[in-house]
């Protein structure tokens, strides 16, 4: 499962968390802040992946992002590259060429929108369109 | 800036006011973005802002505020606990907008300790039977994030009921939710597990989706119950188009496959089918781990998934590059020639960019390693760490050290060979791992007798080479060095130099610890070349009287007895008078010199055992090298660091009270006072033995091994000793920690007046020099520094180590235990290699397995608990929920709908007759064409094997009990199992 959803720029500013496993507080600033230093050093030809407390954490960078995803040993690092592309195509659609200023001042539905990708640390809906669908709608 | 001011100016006043001149999130964010006073005091301001706002009346306000709240603690991570009622009284808004921002508040910040939780029980009870689909959804999502014990257990009923809504979008989210409601409330499986199996069948992909995903978890953590369902997911991984989904039920198999051998046979074929066609790297890819890492006794899925994994490995993605390693180093321990295959590619992304990549190929080229070619990978990876950075370097260093050193240095035939590599590798510039040298350096030279004069050279060249002693990673390396060097100094071809080395002057370099070592180290030698310049002399004395030479050893005892008191007396002095003895030693160097000339020639002419070594041992270099000592230790007297202080004054002693002796008897040789000599040779010889005594390897368990005696308390809590121990020193930790058992039998010898006890009974004299070498280096007679540390840090007289750092001695017995099976293994690998010293630590065993075991069941206790529940489950949705789903089917497939719905029946009805299974497995042998409709039918046949053994009543009670068994005895499992494979095949 994924344990949680960190959305960090270039330059280190978290804009996005979502944690499925119970980190305390103090602890997830401690995971972001030791996760950004492996992270926004490594080079742009490097593998995607970085092992990480018996965890393994997939990231991808679009633009001046980093996605990064938590999750577990056994958990496939392929399929979460494609969740993330996932995301970030509904969040293209959604917002139209999306841009970190638009995940700056609609972190809500940043939020509101993973949320339809992912419950439980899970997957939950495979279609684009649906879920841009969905935020519309609400 | 101005909303602030102006909000804060009417917020007193009016709450209208309030809510046309709040901030909004954006003006927030804005705000945040453009501050000039400093990020975190405008956030507080912001926050106090928000403190008030938050109080408002007015819905609007109250939930403007929480958001801009939920904002500041996700991203700037600022407590929000104290806004927890807020939160509850949002979620309970009537509007969409505000419950929604109420939700994620929550979800963001309640946790399954937040007092409030109760209240919102009701809340979310509300909203789950709620008939807009997208207020449930928000109580979904916030039940997935927070669902606490009691709160999984009052909404089961109602997770229960979304299972089988038709709102796709609420069921698959209620679907994932029950994972986290399974986790929290087990017996929540009892009530929900015969939906969510029903949902297997769905046709609608996203609950597909959802619904393996859900069992992809389950099946991690006890694969064993789900085997029932193996014929669903089979049809699922044989028809589903989906590949996110494919990849979950190839997770499944993973982990079911290894169960149930027939079940693997029939799985393979479509896994390898999917590896073949397939698109997608990512399903790919997760065919390949399934093979490797579940089905790597089918040769040729392997051999299939080799060939995929070279694709992999020569792409250009370094993804897949990666991965194509990973999946390597899965198969490397069962299929080695697959590693082997792809030597080059994996040696060549040994030198990638990627330090990921790096690392994963590393490991993969040590899994190569074996006996016979340690030496040239060993020697390939130092060449190539010489070219890598630091971390990488070490990453090498530290792998081919561990690899080397694995089950007491198995793979190592030559140890002339890796303890000289040791010595290089201490050489690379980027060396950090000093510690793990300095041990291994020591444990061989323990273990291994036939390397020592290797060793030595090694240490030698280590200690000389006074570049090295400005390098702080080495300083360990550098200890270890020197006490080989004292240790096994008998090899040494030229004992001065070593002398020279230990004492050179940029030793001020190195800490103080270590110096104490080389200070103790250069006292061995010195012994050592006094020991053998008297053996040396007594042999030339014996070739100018032979008569003499056995009488000598008898005299000496004799007169030493006699004389004992008389020479305390004489000594006494001596030590005082140190500074002025120096000029008056000068003195006599002419004399000496002249003596020595004379020895050389005498020896050449007359020793028949002289080899050429022993000629070094003249007068004059032992002058020298008393001379030496004293100056370079001199300083030292004024050293404030007890340890060395006390190491420096024991030399310096020493050397008083032998000196004059040497001095003088040697210059009266010739004459008859040979008395005078014998003193001080006896005292040297004594001292000799006392560290040519062998230091062999000590159990880390040595400590467990004794014996409790009855009546101690160990476990009491002796906190308050500690003030009074303080002050007692070491030994007792020590006594346990000591190969030797003199030790213990001289540990009452009190470390006072040096001089007296060596005159009046030297014996303990010499004991007593051991005891206190080996306290003062009792890092080096253990297997481990632990012990030293422990002796430090503690007062000896409280639990010695049982209970001292838990984690490292559960460590170091796991290796240690991992040593001693390798052993029973592979008893006999001393052909052509030098034999090497292996602890028996038989007991070892029982004390490691019994501590995983307690965490074990601490850990998988509930866990365990929640499984036996959903096996109960599985058992009994066999027959009742499939009844269903086969009822539901009803309408689709009219032709086959009758059949099966009679067969149902008939296994509802049909119970105590033995004859009726054989029949109806026929019958049902003929309807199961279709895949689909054989899993009533497997139910069916379960039903039969209940019924044949003649037990069942009512089928859910039969099948509970059948869990209950399985549970109890795991063989159980094995006999139930073949239900489903036969019905596969």
């Amino acid at each position: 499962m994924i344990h949680f959803v960190l959305l960090i720029s270039r330059q280190g500013k978290v804009r996005l968390t979502k944690w499925y496993s119970p980190y305390s507080q103090k602890e997830r600033t401690k995971v972001i802040r030791e996760l950004s230093g492996v992270i926004l050093t490594r080079g742009p030809k490097l593998c995607n992946f970085v092992e990480w407390k018996g965890y393994k954490v997939v990231y991808k960078r679009y633009a001046s992002l980093y996605f990064c995803m938590c999750i577990d040993q056994e958990d496939n690092e392929l399929e979460v590259l494609e969740i993330i592309h996932h995301y970030v195509e509904i969040l293209d659609r959604y917002f139209g060429s999306v841009c970190e200023l638009d995940l700056i001042f609609n972190f809500h539905k940043a939020y509101y929108i993973l949320d339809e990708l992912l419950i439980a640390g899970e997957l939950q809906e495979p279609s684009k369109k649906t879920v841009a669908r969905l935020i519309s709608a609400q | 800036m101005a909303g602030g001011v102006f909000s804060s100016y009417y917020s007193s006043s009016s709450s209208i006011m309030e809510t046309l001149f709040q901030r909004t999130l954006e003006d927030l964010i804005k705000g945040l973005r453009l501050q000039l006073i400093g990020e975190s005091a405008f956030v507080s301001k912001a926050i106090e802002e928000i403190r008030r706002e938050v109080k408002s009346t007015d819905p609007h306000t109250k939930s403007t505020a929480l958001q801009k709240l939920s904002y500041l603690a996700s991203l700037h991570f600022h407590d929000m606990s104290w806004a927890a009622f807020h939160v509850v009284e949002v979620m309970s808004s009537s509007r969409f907008f505000h419950k929604r921002i109420g939700y994620h508040a929550a979800s963001l910040s309640f946790h399954d300790d937040t007092p409030v939780l109760l209240l919102i029980t009701n809340q979310l009870r509300k909203d789950l039977a709620s008939t807009n689909e997208f207020e449930v959804s928000l109580a979904l999502e916030c039940l997935s994030r927070i669902s606490t014990p009691d709160l999984a257990r009052d909404l089961t009923p109602e997770i229960f009921t979304l299972l089988s809504t038709t709102k796709i979008l609420v069921r698959k989210k209620a679907i994932s939710v029950v994972l986290r409601v399974f986790a929290k409330y087990p017996d929540a499986v009892r009530v929900c597990f015969k939906r969510l199996v029903e949902n297997l069948d769905s046709s609608d992909p996203q609950i597909l989706a959802a619904v393996v995903g859900v069992f992809c978890e389950l099946a991690s953590q006890d694969p064993g119950s789900y085997l029932p369902l193996a014929p669903e997911f089979y049809r699922i991984l044989i028809d589903s188009k989906n590949n996110w989904v494919l990849i979950k039920v190839l997770k499944i198999f993973a982990k079911l496959a290894p169960l149930e051998p027939r079940l693997a046979k029939r799985v393979v074929e479509p896994i390898c089918d999917h590896m073949r066609r397939t698109g997608a790297k990512s399903l790919m890819f997760e065919c390949i781990r399934t093979v490797v890492s579940s089905f790597s006794e089918y040769e040729s899925a392997v051999k299939l998934a080799v060939v995929k994994i070279r694709e992999l490995l020569v792409d250009d993605d370094p993804n897949l590059k990666y991965l194509g390693l990973q999946a390597l180093s899965v198969i490397a321990p069962k299929h080695l020639w697959a590693v082997l295959e792809n030597k080059e590619v994996v040696i060549k992304w040994l030198s990638d960019e990627d330090p990921n990549i790096k690392l994963e190929s590393l490991r993969l080229v040590m899994t190569m390693v074996s006996e016979s070619n340690v030496v040239e990978i060993s020697r390939v990876l130092v060449n190539f760490s010489l070219k890598s950075g630091p971390g990488f370097c070490n990453e090498i260093l530290g792998s081919i050290l561990f690899t080397c050193s694995r089950n007491v240095y198995e793979m190592i035939i030559d140890f002339d060979w890796y303890v000289s590599l040791l010595g290089e590798m201490s050489r690379i510039p980027h060396c950090q791992k000093g510690v793990e040298i300095e041990n291994q350096l020591i444990d061989i030279g323990m273990r291994v007798k036939d390397v020592r004069p290797e060793l030595l050279r090694v240490a030698r060249d280590l200690l000389i080479d006074p570049a090295l002693l400005g390098n702080p990673f080495l300083h360990r390396i550098l200890a270890a060095a020197a006490w080989v060097s004292g240790e096994y100094v008998e090899f040494s071809r030229n004992p001065f130099e070593l002398i020279e080395a230990l004492l050179q002057p940029r030793t001020n370099l190195l800490p103080l610890s270590v110096r104490a070592v080389y200070i103790h180290s250069a006292f061995k030698v010195l012994i050592f070349c006094l020991h053998s310049y008297i053996l040396q002399s007594e042999s030339i004395t014996s070739s100018f009287s032979d008569n003499l030479v056995l009488g000598v050893s008898e005299l000496v005892l004799k007169r030493n007895m006699l004389e004992g008191s008389d020479l305390t007396t004489c000594e006494a002095p001596s030590a005082h008078r140190s500074e002025g003895f120096n000029p008056r030693n000068q003195s006599y160097e002419d004399l000496s010199i002249e003596n020595g000339g004379d020895r050389t020639i005498n020896d050449g002419q007359t020793s028949t055992r002289a080899f050429s070594e022993k000629n070094i041992f003249t007068y004059e270099s032992i002058i020298n090298l008393i001379n030496q000592v004293e100056l370079a230790l001199g300083p030292l007297t004024g050293s404030h660091d007890a340890e060395l202080l006390e190491r420096t004054r024991h030399i310096l002693c020493f050397i008083e009270l032998i000196k004059g002796e040497i001095t003088e008897c040697l210059v009266q040789k010739g004459k008859t006072l040979e008395s005078e000599e014998m003193k001080a040779s006896k005292i040297i010889k004594l001292m000799s033995d006392a560290f040519s005594e062998e230091l062999g390897p000590v159990s880390v368990s040595a400590q467990q091994r004794v014996p409790i005696p009855e009546g101690l308390v160990l476990k009491e809590n002796l906190d308050d000793l500690e003030t009074i121990c303080a002050d007692i020193q070491v030994p007792p930790s020590n006594l346990f920690s000591l190969g030797s058992p003199y030790y213990g039998e001289e540990v009452g010898v009190s470390p006072f007046g040096l001089q007296n006890k060596e005159e009046s009974e030297p014996s303990n004299e010499a004991t007593f020099l051991l005891t206190e070498h080996r306290k003062l280096h009792g890092l080096y007679y253990l297997a481990s520094e632990k012990n030293e540390i422990v002796g430090n840090d503690y007062p000896p007289a409280n639990e010695p180590k049982l209970q001292d750092n838990p984690k490292n001695d559960t460590e170091d017995l796991v290796k240690l235990t991992v040593q001693s099976l390798a052993t029973n293994k592979k008893p006999n690998h001393a052909k052509t290699r030098p034999v090497v010293v292996k602890l028996d630590e038989g007991d070892l065993v029982t004390i490691t397995a019994k501590r995983p075991e307690t965490k074990d069941d601490l850990v998988s206790g509930a866990v365990r608990e929640v499984l036996l529940g959903s096996d109960t489950r599985t058992a009994t949705s066999q027959s009742n929920p499939s009844d269903k789903s086969s009822s539901k089917r009803k309408g689709k497939e009219k032709l086959n709908v009758d059949r099966s719905e009679l067969k149902e029946n008939l296994g509802d009805s049909e119970t105590p007759k033995q004859e009726n299974p054989s029949s109806r497995k026929n019958k049902h042998r003929t309807i199961g064409k279709e895949r689909r409709h054989n899993s009533p039918g497997k139910i069916g046949k379960e039903r039969e094997e209940n019924g044949q053994k003649g037990k069942q009543k009512s089928s859910h009670r039969h099948a509970r009990h059948k869990a209950r068994h399985r549970a109890d005895a795991p063989l159980n499992v094995v006999s139930q199992t073949p239900v489903i494979p036969d019905f596969l095949l």
